[in-house]
């Protein structure tokens, strides 16, 4: 592998000034799991790898404060699918975590690296995005918090500045009664990163918010709050105009090797039903606040 | 705060032995084991967090030890697949390996006796598609998968593995 100097911050502000002095040279270490794989084949040459693992603030935790359930960027895959309070107020994210690469990689790999490198296919990101996730920055400003879907610009590309670091990922408690699923298609089970990738939910309203991604240069957020998907009465003609809506932003790369874009256009529609039911089931079992 | 471009001091355990050591940032956790340690046990293949020939325990969770940079496993307990058996005997979950015909070429052997016996600390009883999960990570390229899963459910709620 190449070389590279390690730093080991200790506080949030040593790491907040390391990436001030390097910008672009400064690359964070977290879990490693894309990381080090970039660093071997050459992708990436950073000056320095500034590992994240030892300021306290950063350590594996989630908890809950001011009606948010709070996700510290050290928290790893395996740590969201052993939270019980994420299994019962979050399940579809707890659902995409579980997907996550293989057991070895879940144990390293963190939620806030899966956003921070913003593939499109990361499966966190559309239970995340339908969870009305914040991202918490932490720079030489101060700390700021970026919705989501305000975060996310292309592959690799977020609209974290200079100096800036992602804290934390919180998650605010739904108000009211909601059932939601993800769902994802992919080559092999284990390995293959998602062809594609789907969360959908549904709210005693009636208020349907879906996100899907691996179609597009960064995943998207749709959402319909006529009550439509949710009324079984409505025809499927209404229903599929709906979703030719939602998916309208979906733009496969002809290039990728994982599926072809009619296949994904496909299976995308294919998924977004059976989120929508699966989503449908859960609220009608009680569904989760 | 270390920033070092040069070999770091760390100190880690591996399988129960305190071990001293100078590794340079780059250098993998799976190469500083196999080539500073020579334990060779542990199996370098794909090298992109993949095929799970590398996986190792780091403080009681398996990881794919090519995607660890040895600096990062300072201060941890490390066991790798010569850290699992009383010395020269076999643990049941081995024994099984050899009996349902789970070993092969027996590259891959390593990698999924520890992610089986992680899969087994974790769930004692697990089902065919619980033991397929937990051995996803795993590749064998002589196809043995059915033996291994065998080999892993013929010992589900065995006491000592």
């Amino acid at each position: 592998m190449q070389t590279f100097a390690y730093a080991r911050p200790t506080t949030l502000d040593e790491a907040v000034a390391l990436l001030q002095l390097h910008g672009p040279e400064a690359r964070l270490l977290a879990g490693g799991t894309d990381l080090i794989i970039r660093l071997r084949d050459g992708t990436l040459h950073p000056g320095v790898v500034v590992d994240l693992k030892h300021i306290p603030e950063l350590r594996p935790a989630v908890r809950e404060r001011d009606g948010y359930i709070s996700i510290s960027a050290g928290t790893v895959m395996s740590d969201l699918v052993g939270d019980a309070r994420l299994r019962r107020h979050f399940a579809a994210l707890v659902e995409a975590a579980a997907v996550v690469g293989a057991v070895q990689i879940r144990n390293r790999a963190t939620l806030a690296g899966n956003i921070c490198n913003a593939s499109p296919a990361a499966d966190t990101s559309p239970p995340l995005l339908v969870y009305g996730a914040e991202v918490v920055a932490v720079g030489p400003a101060g700390e700021r918090r970026i919705p989501l879907d305000d975060f996310f610009v292309r592959s690799g590309q977020t609209t974290l500045r200079r100096g800036e670091l992602v804290a934390a990922i919180e998650l605010p408690l739904p108000g009211r009664r909601t059932g939601a699923a993800h769902v994802r298609r992919t080559r092999r089970h284990g390995h293959d990163l998602a062809s594609v990738t789907l969360c959908c939910s549904v709210d005693e309203t009636g208020l349907v918010r879906l996100a899907y991604g691996s179609v597009g240069p960064r995943p998207f957020l749709v959402s319909d709050d006529s009550g439509t998907l949710a009324d079984a009465t409505a025809s499927d003609a209404a229903k599929a105009a709906i979703f030719e809506r939602f998916f309208a932003d979906a733009s496969p790369s002809p290039r990728s090797m994982r599926a072809s874009p009619d296949y994904r256009l496909a299976m995308l529609r294919v998924l977004g039903r059976r989120a929508l039911a699966t989503a449908l089931e859960r609220l009608e079992a009680g569904g989760a606040r | 705060m270390i920033t070092s471009v040069a070999a770091i001091p760390i100190e880690l355990t591996v399988n129960g032995r305190p071990r001293r050591l100078e590794v340079l940032p780059h250098h993998t956790l799976l190469e500083v084991l196999r080539d500073d340690l020579g334990l060779t046990g542990t199996k370098a293949c794909c090298l992109v967090g993949e095929c799970g020939a590398c996986t190792v325990s780091l403080d009681g969770r398996i990881v794919d030890s090519c995607l660890v940079l040895a600096v990062e496993a300072d201060g941890s307990e490390v066991t790798t697949i010569e850290g699992v058996a009383p010395e020269s005997r076999l643990t049941e979950l081995q024994r099984a390996f050899l009996e349902k015909g789970a070993v092969q070429c027996g590259y891959c052997t390593p990698g999924q006796l520890m992610a089986a016996r992680d899969l087994l600390d974790r769930l004692p009883h697990p089902t065919l598609a619980e033991a397929q999960e937990g051995l996803a990570g795993n590749l064998c390229r002589c196809g043995c998968y059915p033996m291994i899963t065998e080999a892993v459910l013929a010992i589900a709620g065995v006491e000592e593995r």
